[in-house]
């Protein structure tokens, strides 16, 4: 084999690698990093890109190379050396790959483990049927759902799809007589996929918890704590949230790039996701999971915001909400009517809107 | 003499005039030549791709503005899930069987597939399974709810359509089974006598493995369309939370085939190209083991990764990292091939012509897909980009870029064994130019497109994004562009190109030991084996053998014999060549 001489690969050793270093950290390809789990999954993009460009140089260096100087000259019928094989360059070929695999694969799990992929329901151990029995507004709830709340503590989705049922302010969206939240659901025990506490939060509660519930076309945003319902996501920069999601049709997905989070919103489950929004500013909350033909007009506004315009943000929405309430609970209005300010400033027409059936018993 | 002298001389091919003679009534038969079969299936697969490809090219064209001004979103919706559906059942892997039909009785000195009945079916269920899938634009009700067709969407999505996508893919399932079948037995049982496997050309291994993965995964694809369409038609609710159904479930069989799948997609241009490589770069393909049993190990780790398309879904926690950590290590065979590749034509005496421009290109391509594969393994990562058109990027370069450019690489190197004549040079060189541009101007942009956040299968999406979108679009057009060179080359090369002879590109695997095209029964007598499939280099012109080359085990015995020894042509009785010769 025509290796080059061992200072031409040296040159070009140490050029790929401070190109593949300046590009791994000069990419510009992702958004702003808006939150503290934004910040360690950028830390590993930026390795994986430095690594990858010095593979993908060197991969392609070699091809352009080989059809340059390995080109066949018109006079020369021969053929090349009949090299079969070389058990030591594949060996280096093989641990050379396994090798940055390994170091990948340690790198992600670790940030995995920091953003909270492994503990998710340290919080929930407690049963929280009876307690949300007591809630405000469990009766009406409790007339829309098939299904009673659970009573086996080791029942830890039942839990949570019983308390999620119970909350006032999602039960009638979240169309619970039409989608009973089954016993028995899921992967007992576990509430369906997560991105839990980090390990050093592990066993505190969230600074915030918000319900989420995706329907078509629309997010559903309460705030169980202030009965606050709404079509776009506050919250305030620095305390840590949770985000418990379901949807009552189809599935929906639950990203905001900024924050590098993706969460599908699944009928039948409870998904939860907890993250530290860290950089003030206006975002989009998408849906990712093909949900019809709306899908792309399916978004709202995320906002992370100072705490105080946050408090103010809320005493103006629980007024509203408040209202909107007692009419819901008075009237029983539709969710069609129900949605309609929301969905008009989503860039969806009002004609789109009989495509949410949902029939009241 | 070369090796491919040597190699052709031991072989006299078959000089029947009217052997190699069809009529074109052949080609729309129920004709049980595999060499028909193989032009019917590759044929009509390329006009499938055709079809899927002005798809494309409509839906590229919805996205070159922000909002939807050229077709309505459920008709976006059917476009994409069309699309995506004829790439990939109608195009990709059946073309893959297509070159297997053709090539693997040649490549292994047999006169037919095992079963050729079979195979005339097999190929059979394919014209009227696309036909009715298509069909399904005309009845208004076009299926769009993703190629994917998740529930609880694909419930309460139009009915009809649904009902049709999963029958035709039932079809196109089982014409796969049916196929992968033939060739395992074809592959296994009826090489010449003397030609162990580890003398077979790379592609029966590669065809090897894709069989494998298609008998253990696509059955389970079948139960899941046949559930859902239970839920749609007789309303069960296997999938449907409405009745206590999960709709994760679903999610985790139709993985459990789709994933293998893209192994299916993309194993048999793996050993397509590992053919096309040694011929052209006139060296033997460097770590032939490395790169057989690669193959191996891609289709078994192939079978337990599927969940990785579900980490934003359904899995526990910690069953993410169990798919991480299986689907990277993929990555090692898959980097040990590609490593292979390039071994291969460095410091040979590259031919550049266009089957090794497409064959180079598909390696150079191929990496960036592989490369953005590992990234899409790592789970925090993956939640970022799922379902975003960083994912539409990396699945386009492995197969557009991986399997698209291993068929034209394959159909430019066989074209001469397949028509007995040659393809016009320029215009491949010019079809092979035009599509590398156009390839990456399509999809390049999307990887940034989708980190930044744009989100798949959507028609609206932001104004900030308009830039990037119109590059892809154009690219897309370039694409479209780029495939008329080709046709019509194809075309008029078939009628008036130049005589191709036996053997154009001296190379070495049986395939080339017969006329071009192939007589009916592909050999006279049992071909020989003189030297290895890619022992090129070995002898140069002057008649003394080079010695320091390591041969296999495995073949030495067999060549040492000599080339009419009848150690290798005395035909075993117990193994009859030709399936006629069988009691
Ligand atoms: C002619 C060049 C091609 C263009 C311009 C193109 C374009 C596209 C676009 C824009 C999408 C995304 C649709 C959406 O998310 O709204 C898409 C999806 C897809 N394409 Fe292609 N494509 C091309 C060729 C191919 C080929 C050759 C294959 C397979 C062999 C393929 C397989 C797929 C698949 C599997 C999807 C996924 C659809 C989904 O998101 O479910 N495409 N294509
Ligand atoms: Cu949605
Ligand atoms: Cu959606």
């Amino acid at each position: 084999m025509n290796i080059p001489s061992s200072i031409w690969t040296l040159i070009i050793g140490i050029v790929v690698t401070i190109v593949s270093l300046w590009y791994g950290q000069n990419h510009g390809l992702l958004p702003t990093a808006a939150s503290d789990e934004a910040e360690l999954v950028d830390g590993l993009f930026n390795a994986m890109l430095t690594i990858s460009t010095g593979l993908f140089l060197i991969v392609e260096g070699a091809l352009i190379y080989s059809a340059i100087r390995f080109r066949r000259r018109p006079d020369d019928n021969s053929d090349g050396p009949p090299i079969f094989g070389n058990i030591p360059l594949e060996i280096l070929w093989t641990a050379v790959p396994a090798i940055i695999v390994l170091g990948i694969a340690i790198y992600s799990f670790d940030v995995y483990n920091s953003i909270g992929g492994f503990n998710p329901h340290d919080v929930h151990d407690a049963p929280i049927g009876e307690q949300a029995v007591r809630m405000p507004g469990a009766a009406i709830a409790a007339t829309l759902n098939d299904t009673p709340p659970s009573a086996d503590p080791s029942n830890l989705n039942q839990d949570k799809s019983d308390a999620a049922m119970q909350d006032p302010g999602t039960a009638e969206i979240r169309n619970a007589d039409q989608i009973p939240q089954k016993r028995n659901a899921p992967g007992v025990g576990v509430v369906s996929p997560t991105i839990g506490s980090s390990p050093d939060r592990e066993g505190t509660s969230p600074a915030l918890t918000i319900n989420v519930t995706g329907l078509q076309y629309a997010w559903i945003i309460t705030y169980p704590d202030t009965g606050i319902t709404t079509g776009e996501l506050h919250v305030p920069v620095g305390r840590e949230v949770q985000i418990s999601m379901t949807a009552n049709d189809v599935i929906h997905a639950f990203w905001v790039p900024e924050l590098r989070l993706k969460q599908d919103a699944i009928p039948g489950r409870q998904s939860e996701i907890r993250f530290t929004p860290k950089t003030l500013g206006e975002y989009k909350l998408i849906c990712a999971e093909l949900c019809g033909p709306y899908h792309g007009a399916m978004n709202t506004q995320f906002v992370i915001e100072t705490p105080e315009a946050f408090e103010q943000w809320q005493q103006e929405q629980v007024a509203i909400s408040n209202s909107q309430q007692l009419v819901a609970v008075n009237t029983a209005v539709s969710p069609a009517e129900f949605l309609a300010p929301y969905i008009s400033d989503l860039g969806i027409q009002p004609e789109t809107l009989h495509q949410i059936h949902h029939n009241h018993h | 003499m070369t090796q491919a002298q040597l190699q052709e001389s031991a072989n006299i091919p078959a000089q029947s005039e009217e052997h190699g003679e069809r009529k074109w009534r052949d080609y729309f038969s129920f004709n049980t030549d595999h060499k028909v079969i193989g032009i019917q299936y590759l044929v009509t697969t390329f006009i499938f791709y055709c079809i899927g490809g002005v798809l494309a090219d409509l839906v590229r064209t919805e996205l070159k503005t922000p909002e939807t001004d050229f077709v309505s979103p459920e008709v976006y919706n059917s476009l994409f899930t069309l699309h995506a559906t004829i790439m990939i059942f109608l195009w990709i892997v059946p073309a893959g069987a297509g070159f297997a039909n053709y090539l693997i009785p040649l490549m292994i000195g047999a006169k037919d597939m095992a079963f050729p009945r079979l195979n005339a079916v097999a190929f059979w269920m394919i014209p009227p399974a696309g036909l009715l899938l298509i069909s399904s634009l005309l009845v208004g009700d076009a299926p769009d709810a993703g190629w994917t067709s998740y529930p609880p969407l694909s419930l309460v999505t139009g009915q009809v359509g649904e009902a049709i996508w999963i029958m035709s893919v039932l079809l196109l399932g089982t014409s796969s089974i049916l196929g992968a079948i033939n060739f395992l037995v074809t592959i296994w049982k009826m090489r010449i006598p003397g030609m162990s496997v580890n003398q077979m050309p790379l592609f029966c291994w590669s065809m090897i493995a894709t069989s494998a993965i298609t008998l253990l995964s696509t059955p389970v694809l079948a139960g899941a369309l046949i559930l859902l369409a239970f839920d749609l038609i007789a309303g069960t609710t296997f999938f449907n939370p409405t009745g206590g159904g999960d709709p994760i479930v679903y999610q985790h069989m139709f993985w459990f085939y789709s994933h293998p799948a893209v192994y299916i997609m993309i194993l048999p241009f793996f050993g397509l190209i590992s053919e096309v490589l040694p011929v052209h770069a006139r060296k033997p393909v460097f770590g032939y083991q490395a790169i057989a049993y690669s193959s191996l190990a891609i289709s078994f780790l192939g079978l337990i990764v599927w969940a990785h398309h579900m980490f934003t879904s359904g899995i526990p926690g910690w069953l993410r990292m169990f798919f991480m950590i299986t689907t990277m290590i993929i990555a090692v065979p898959t980097g040990i091939k590609v490593f292979s590749w390039v071994a291969t034509v460095w410091g040979g005496k590259l031919r550049l012509n266009s089957a090794m421009l497409f064959a180079m290109g598909f390696v150079g391509t191929f990496v960036i897909g592989g490369i953005s594969g590992v990234m899409l393994a790592a789970v925090p990562f993956d939640i970022h980009v799922h379902d975003t058109y960083f994912v539409v990027a990396h699945l386009h370069y492995v197969l557009f870029g991986g399997s698209v450019l291993g068929i034209y690489a394959g159909f430019y190197h066989w074209f001469p064994k397949m028509t007995g004549r040659m393809l016009n040079e320029f215009w491949g060189k010019v079809h092979f130019a035009l599509t590398i541009v156009g390839l990456n101007m399509t999809f390049l942009p999307m990887h940034k497109l989708g980190m930044m956040g744009m989100n798949r299968r959507i028609a609206v999406y932001d104004p900030k994004f308009e830039t990037l979108n119109f590059i892809c679009t154009m690219g897309s057009y370039l694409l479209a562009v780029s495939t008329f060179p080709f046709i019509i080359n194809a075309i008029w090369s078939w009628m008036y190109g130049p005589k191709a002879g036996n053997n154009p590109w001296q190379a070495l695997t049986l395939e080339w030991m017969t006329t071009s095209p192939p007589a009916i029964e592909n050999f006279d007598k049992l071909p020989v084996l003189a030297t290895g499939p890619y022992d090129y280099g070995m002898n140069n012109g002057d008649d003394e053998v080079v010695e320091n080359v390591p041969l296999s085990d495995e073949r030495e015995p067999a060549l040492a014999a000599g080339p009419n020894s009848a150690l290798r042509a005395e035909p075993d009785p117990k193994v009859a060549a030709n399936p006629e010769d069988r009691e």
